[in-house]
């Protein structure tokens, strides 16, 4: 068994996983300004104590429909030295996770498949293991 | 060049530290390849230094120290304790200068000689003895250190924790007003102070005026061009522009060589500019400036540009196989090709340009610190590279606007002025689908922030008038609420897609604040610029400027025109208060009463007049005309006339117009004598005023062809045959081929100092 920490997260419903070392920490974003004519899935800047974060809507980004109740957990995690907060549904836990391929001949989606390194099972739920910081350089990349 | 002495001093301290003991291994091992460089490394830098900063002492140790070690290097002499021991003796004494210089203390220079001698080869083989260093090394204290280098790292992490605090603060403030306890509120402010002041210190560690950069700048140019045999006039502006210590010093060598460059290849011999017909010396332009959180340095030339086609068939050459691809290129991408590697279009190598490392290199160096390379090539004319480099930890001074729901920063060095779109200065027109502001006569294209972000459509309430490289536009916003010094970080790659924003800033409130990058938001919303349009005026044959000369429609109505430089400015002077007082005429205008010369006869007796005011006259004297019609320039070559008061007669759009003599709108003075006449005779007078005038109005004569009633003439110049009216004569004769008068200049010459004289 080769488990490594992950932080377990739902978004829009489903379940995933992000590799702890990703991770910089957990927050709630209380107040966001907007940022008119960035990338669609870009909510805007939120201060974070001293450091301007830039506020990711993970349900654009994966085409999902947006929670009912605007959720403001988030994820912070730095790529190419700048940080981001990637919002979801609900934080649950950090926990060892043994990670293995995403089960063959299934179809994830183009959004998904990019940006998935693995698959696990945590109490019969199966979770994508999700390389957070392709998550967030998919945003440019789409352009 | 203090702080670069400073700085050396610094730095050879440092290394001499450091190399004590390197220096200690080599003496016990000279064999040792390791330690005899970074000794010759050591000496190098010296010399470099030294010669930059005009130190030739310690320029002449170094250089002889720095032959002895390539001479080992190279395995022409072995390091024997004897020279082992002049070096160091050598080294030691660079260091006791650098003290010296350091404490502003003299050094005996005794020694020197002597050191330098031991160092040569062919010197006796007498054993040697060290010459004792002087103690006037020891005479002159060494001064405490007063600096110390600092990690840009550590300073990173001290603004970091400097801004935690203030936010820390702010947390603090907030609970402790809504605690309400007042007496804590003396501490806070204390506090308060505190803070601002340490981040106000630490951010100011990391800045340095651009100014570090350029000062050597002066002294590279003249070397550069004198080595070359090319006079260069440099102009360097925006030195106080602040930016960060790291980048100042990533900026150094790129700007070395695009100097470098632009005088080796821009900048053309003297003899091939004046054929071109430029001045001589060449001009180089180095201007640096601030733009959002964007430093951007201009380094322009007026030299020959690049010949984009001598590029592309230099590469050709290179890589016959790729030339196809070559030649098929855009003429942006043909110039492009500068930045390709192991590039040079010189076929000959110099000392200072010409070795393929070059542009490639300097755009590598550029990009690494995360800025842009641009080239504005105009052959023949010039060119322009403009290196932009991030300041990544900017202070900026910001104003802060208000449009929509959100607050945005727009850097206070692009805003020339705010007014209220209301205000009666104001006045807004629809152009098209366009929108102009005319603000106190100067039109300018509008841009609703709203509109471009996408939040409002309405005008707002302010104006911005925003200065860009290329021109200014007026950019509408809601309101404007403050200004406030703040640090810029750049924006997030999601975020700068926009194409709108220039950085991001968190000020004390804790809410972020997008940097607004006031180029992006006028192309967002269609307004350009092109620079071109800055370059054109240049474009102008230097040979073809003439004087400029003011048009104006004069009292009777006809259009005339007077030179430029002898009218200080215009007054509106009303007719109803123009009145006669003791033979002349007068006005009342803005500053008090002018003195008018009024030509032809009486001013008109109603409407607005302008009065040309002279310079240069006791009192404010003014030419009377009806009004001033417009500016243009004129060439030395008018049609000659006949009226002494007018210097000849120059055609526009098939009119001809007198330009008025300035010599003759100078109001006369009673205890002035006027100026002697020379009187021309005879039917070849045009012909003799046009050859001879410049020789006779040196000599404070007017030229008159005919006498008025009671004028005399002083000299008369008369042909042959002709009855001389008077004064100093002086005949000529006639060329009897050709018929053209000859005149004996000498002749001339003396009746005009005699009757000078009378």
């Amino acid at each position: 068994m080769n488990e490594t920490l992950h932080l377990l997260a739902h978004v829009g419903g489903r379940a995933i996983a992000v590799p702890a070392d990703a991770v910089e920490s957990v927050v709630d974003i209380s107040s966001i300004v907007k940022a008119p004519r960035a990338h669609p899935a870009v909510r805007g800047l939120a201060a974070l104590r001293s450091r301007v974060v830039t506020v990711i809507d993970t349900w654009e980004l994966l085409g999902l429909p947006a929670p009912e109740e605007g959720s403001c957990r988030a994820i912070i995690t730095v790529v190419d030295g700048h940080h981001h907060a990637v919002l979801v549904d609900t934080l649950e836990d950090v926990a060892p996770l043994d990670v293995v391929a995403v089960p063959t001949g299934l179809s994830l989606g183009r959004r998904w498949a990019g940006i998935t390194t693995g698959s696990a099972e945590r109490e019969g739920e199966p979770l994508l293991v999700i390389d957070i910081a392709r998550l967030v350089g998919s945003i440019v990349a789409a352009g | 060049m203090d702080d670069l002495l400073q700085e050396f001093i610094a730095e050879t301290r440092e290394t001499l530290g450091a190399l004590s003991g390197e220096i200690v291994a080599w003496e016990a091992d000279p064999a040792d390849r390791a330690r005899l460089d970074a000794i010759f490394r050591f000496v190098h830098t010296v010399k470099g230094s030294c010669g930059f900063l005009d130190l030739p002492r310690l320029a002449r140790l170094s250089h002889a120290a720095e032959d002895v070690l390539q001479a080992v290097r190279s395995g022409e002499r072995t390091p024997d304790p004897r020279l082992v021991s002049a070096v160091l003796a050598i080294i030691d004494r660079i260091g006791e200068i650098v003290e010296a210089i350091d404490a502003g203390a003299a050094l005996d220079d005794s020694g020197e000689d002597l050191l330098l001698a031991v160092l040569d080869e062919k010197a006796s083989s007498a054993p040697l003895k060290l010459v004792p260093t002087s103690n006037a090394g020891a005479a002159a204290p060494r001064q405490a250190t007063r600096s110390i280098r600092l990690s840009v790292d550590l300073l990173d992490r001290m603004m970091n924790g400097v801004s935690e605090m203030v936010l820390a603060r702010n947390e603090l403030a907030r609970r402790l007003r809504d605690s309400g306890d007042p007496t804590l509120e003396n501490a806070i402010d204390r506090l308060s102070l505190t803070v601002s002041e340490l981040r106000d210190t630490v951010t100011r560690t990391r800045m340095q005026a651009i100014e570090s950069l350029f000062t050597a700048l002066p002294r590279l140019v003249r070397d550069t061009a004198g080595a070359l045999g090319k006079t260069v006039s440099l102009a360097i502006d925006g030195a106080d522009v602040e930016l960060d210590r790291e980048m100042i010093e990533l900026l150094r060598d790129p700007l070395v060589h695009i100097v470098r460059n632009a005088i080796d290849h821009g900048i053309e011999a003297p003899d091939e500019r004046r054929r071109a017909g430029k001045p001589e010396a060449g001009r180089l332009t180095i201007a640096a400036r601030q733009s959002g959180n964007r430093i951007i340095v201009e380094i322009a030339d007026d030299g020959r540009g690049i010949d984009t086609a001598r590029l592309v068939s230099k590469r050709i050459e290179q890589e016959p196989r790729r030339a196809g691809e070559f030649s098929a290129l855009s003429e942006r991408a043909r110039l492009d090709l500068v930045f390709e590697p192991g590039l040079t279009t010189r076929d000959t190598v110099t000392a200072t340009s010409g070795r393929g490392v070059g542009m490639d290199v300097v755009r590598t160096n550029v990009e690494q610190i995360g800025g842009t390379i641009r080239l504005h090539n105009v052959p023949g004319r010039g060119l322009t590279t403009t290196i932009e480099v991030p300041l990544t930890l900017a202070i900026l001074s910001a104003v802060i606007i208000g449009a929509g729901e959100g607050r945005y920063a727009v850097p206070r060095q692009a805003v020339e002025e705010i007014v209220a779109s209301k205000s009666a200065a104001v006045r807004i027109d629809m152009v098209g689908d366009a929108i102009l502001a005319t603000v106190r006569g100067r039109r300018l294209p509008v841009v609703r922030l709203g509109e471009v972000l996408g939040t409002a459509d309405e005008l707002g309430d302010m104006l911005m008038i925003v200065n860009l490289p290329g021109g200014s536009f007026a950019l509408g916003v809601d309101s404007v609420d403050d200004t406030q010094e703040l640090v810029v970080k750049p924006v997030a790659p999601a975020v700068m897609a926009a194409g709108l924003y220039a950085g991001q800033m968190l000020p004390d409130t804790g809410v972020p604040l997008l940097l607004l990058d006031c180029a992006g938001v006028a192309a967002a919303a269609g307004v350009s610029f092109d620079r071109v349009v800055e370059a054109e005026p240049e474009a102008a044959e230097p040979v073809a400027e003439g004087t400029p000369g003011l048009l104006f429609e004069a009292l009777d109505g006809r259009r005339r025109i007077v030179p430029l430089s002898a009218v200080e400015r215009i007054e509106a002077v009303q007719a109803e208060s123009i009145r006669e007082a003791g033979g002349r005429w007068w006005a009342t205008a803005r500053d008090g009463l002018v003195a008018l010369i009024v030509a032809g006869g009486a001013p008109p007796r109603g409407g607005e007049l302008a009065a040309l005011m002279l310079p240069g006259a006791d009192t404010a004297t003014g030419y009377l005309a009806r009004r001033a019609i417009d500016i243009v320039s004129f060439h030395d070559d008018l049609l000659p006339s006949n009226n002494p008061a007018v210097s000849g007669i120059l055609v526009i759009e098939g009119e001809p117009i007198e330009v008025l003599d300035p010599a003759h709108l100078r109001p006369g003075r009673s205890d002035e004598k006027p100026a002697p006449i020379c009187l021309l005779q005879g039917p070849d007078t045009a012909w003799m005023e046009a050859m001879l005038s410049p020789l006779i109005e040196a000599a404070g004569y007017r030229i008159a062809r005919t006498l008025a009633p009671g004028e005399e003439a002083a000299v008369t110049l008369a042909a042959g045959d002709d009855v001389p009216a008077g004064g100093q004569v002086v005949r000529f004769d006639r060329d009897p081929e050709t018929g053209w008068p000859l005149v004996d200049s000498y002749a001339l010459a003396s009746a005009l100092t005699i009757g000078a004289a009378r």
